[in-house]
């Protein structure tokens, strides 16, 4: 796929990699365009993948930010994973249907706008009639505008694939990374303050006092940034060990 | 793609968005500042132990605050209002007094008015003072409601913008609050001792001292010490207030 050698040599170089581009999303498209049924195979796997072989965290290295920031316990995982869901699927929805108006040179500046705003309209939304809730939220507000994710998946996939599949796509990165956000939390709040918290229901305490009186302690550390790198390094581990299609030819 | 369809591009998306996001602000704002006042009336009364969802807040607020002073930093009464109305003074309601641009008001040297309000439940007194300083990553705020002598601590709430999840948001939670209940803030010889937040262990200090710490947040250092400043800047301005009214 050499485009190089295609564009003529005496375009000026910013014009000639915009050509490049255009072409790219041309070929995407086209792609894109043939029919598809709403729940087909196709679009099932776009549901599927970001599980596990596709996953937007241990695969394609990207949210890990915000995967050590919210971990510490379940509550705020959850609240937060519900978050990168909806705006990730709806952003890839409005991106999509806009694909085709939207000018390549502002193309970043327009996919953050579209962030931006949904985030906010959310926020303001909640706090009007779900003001707990949008409590919870408006602490990942900036978190949430700023996951790598969210972008990456409007860059990789909104900008050259029809509406649905767009927001299926959305929604099976956000699962993905909800997945994973979940089983951090879950080992982190368990070993690091032996409760979980859940929404709705409060604090569970799972460990219970007869261990702490024999002598068990909670792990600190757990309750650490560092913890959390090395706990999604442990669920690489055991991800590529089942999976070896994911190690990458040397 | 020309320049010019750039422009227009550019320029139509961001009058769409500013429209779309301040008809949102506007047509939101009552819901919004109502959910905001009922959720102050939920925090004031859960620092005396009057457990209310944001419905009843209202109804529970006039019945059980007998009495919303503003006071000066000197300690002078500046204005009373009871039940919404005004008895004498100026013509803001304590209620409606910002913590946050008093205090500003106060650091600048200009004149400014602090809210105290009387409370009784079950034929006892208690006196909330809002609080209001800065942790971490943002402002931190709470109420704290002392007994009739003016010197032990009822109980306390606090409120965080964007502390760390499980780390400095940990001041919201029940277990950091609790242990504010009895501390006083007049030590045995009569020293003012605004609460301590500790690191460390509060066991491990001399009895007397107990009296007036608490334990700061393992992992939460920093919006821990927001707190101990908080509670050490606040109460200051009120202490001239409290000592005049306890000498009654």
């Amino acid at each position: 796929m050499c485009y190089g050698k295609q564009i003529r040599a005496s375009l000026p170089v910013g014009a000639r990699i915009e050509k490049e581009r255009n072409k790219k999303y041309i070929n995407m498209n086209q792609e894109a365009n043939k029919k598809e049924a709403l729940f087909s195979a196709k679009n099932m796997e776009l549901l599927r993948k970001p599980l596990n072989l596709d996953n937007p965290i241990t695969v394609q290295v990207l949210g890990i930010c915000s995967a050590l920031a919210v971990t510490v316990k379940l509550e705020p995982a959850i609240v937060m994973s519900i978050s990168v869901i909806v705006v990730t699927a709806f952003s890839n929805l409005i991106i999509s249907l806009l694909r085709n108006t939207i000018p390549s040179r502002i193309r970043i500046i327009v996919q953050l706008i579209v962030i931006a705003t949904l985030v906010i309209l959310v926020d303001q939304v909640l706090k009007a009639f779900a003001y707990d809730v949008s409590k919870q939220l408006s602490v990942f507000v900036g978190l949430i505008i700023t996951n790598c994710i969210i972008m990456g998946r409007l860059e990789a996939f909104a900008m050259a694939n029809k509406p649905w599949p767009a927001f299926m796509d959305g929604v099976g990165n956000g699962l993905g990374y909800g997945i994973i956000l979940i089983i951090i939390a879950f080992l982190r709040e368990l070993f690091g303050s032996g409760t979980l918290t859940i929404p709705m229901v409060g604090e569970l305490r799972i460990i219970p006092q007869a261990f702490y009186d024999m002598g068990y302690e909670n792990n600190g550390m757990m309750i650490l940034p560092p913890m959390a790198l090395i706990t999604v390094g442990l669920i690489i581990w055991i991800q590529r060990s089942r999976n070896r299609v994911l190690i990458e030819e040397k | 793609m020309s320049n010019k369809y750039i422009f227009t591009y550019a320029t139509i998306m961001i009058v769409i968005v500013a429209a779309l996001l301040s008809t949102a602000a506007t047509v939101l704002k009552p819901f919004q500042e109502a959910n905001a006042r009922a959720a102050k009336m939920v925090e004031i009364l859960k620092s005396f132990g009057v457990e209310s969802s944001r419905e009843q807040a209202d109804e529970l607020f006039n019945r059980y605050i007998v009495e919303e002073i503003a006071i000066s930093s000197g300690g002078e009464v500046m204005s009373l209002y009871q039940k919404g109305k005004k008895v004498r003074g100026g013509d803001t309601r304590p209620f409606e007094l910002d913590m946050k641009k008093e205090l500003k008001k106060q650091l600048a040297g200009e004149p400014a008015t602090f809210p105290l309000y009387k409370a009784q439940k079950e034929g006892k007194i208690f006196y909330v003072i809002p609080l209001y300083g800065k942790g971490l990553w943002g402002p931190i705020w709470g109420y704290i409601a002392l007994k009739d002598d003016l010197k032990t601590v009822s109980g306390v709430t606090f409120g965080h913008k964007g502390e760390t999840p499980g780390l400095g948001a940990e001041i919201e939670k029940l277990p950091f609050q609790e242990q504010f209940k009895n501390k006083v803030i007049w030590d045995a010889k009569g020293n003012f001792t605004p609460i301590d937040v500790v690191k460390g262990g509060v066991n491990n200090l001399a009895a007397g001292q107990q009296l007036h710490s608490v334990d700061g947040i393992s992992g939460g250092t920093l919006t821990s010490n927001g707190v101990d400043a908080m509670l050490d800047n606040v109460l200051r301005i009120y202490k001239n207030y409290i000592v005049a009214l306890r000498k009654k």
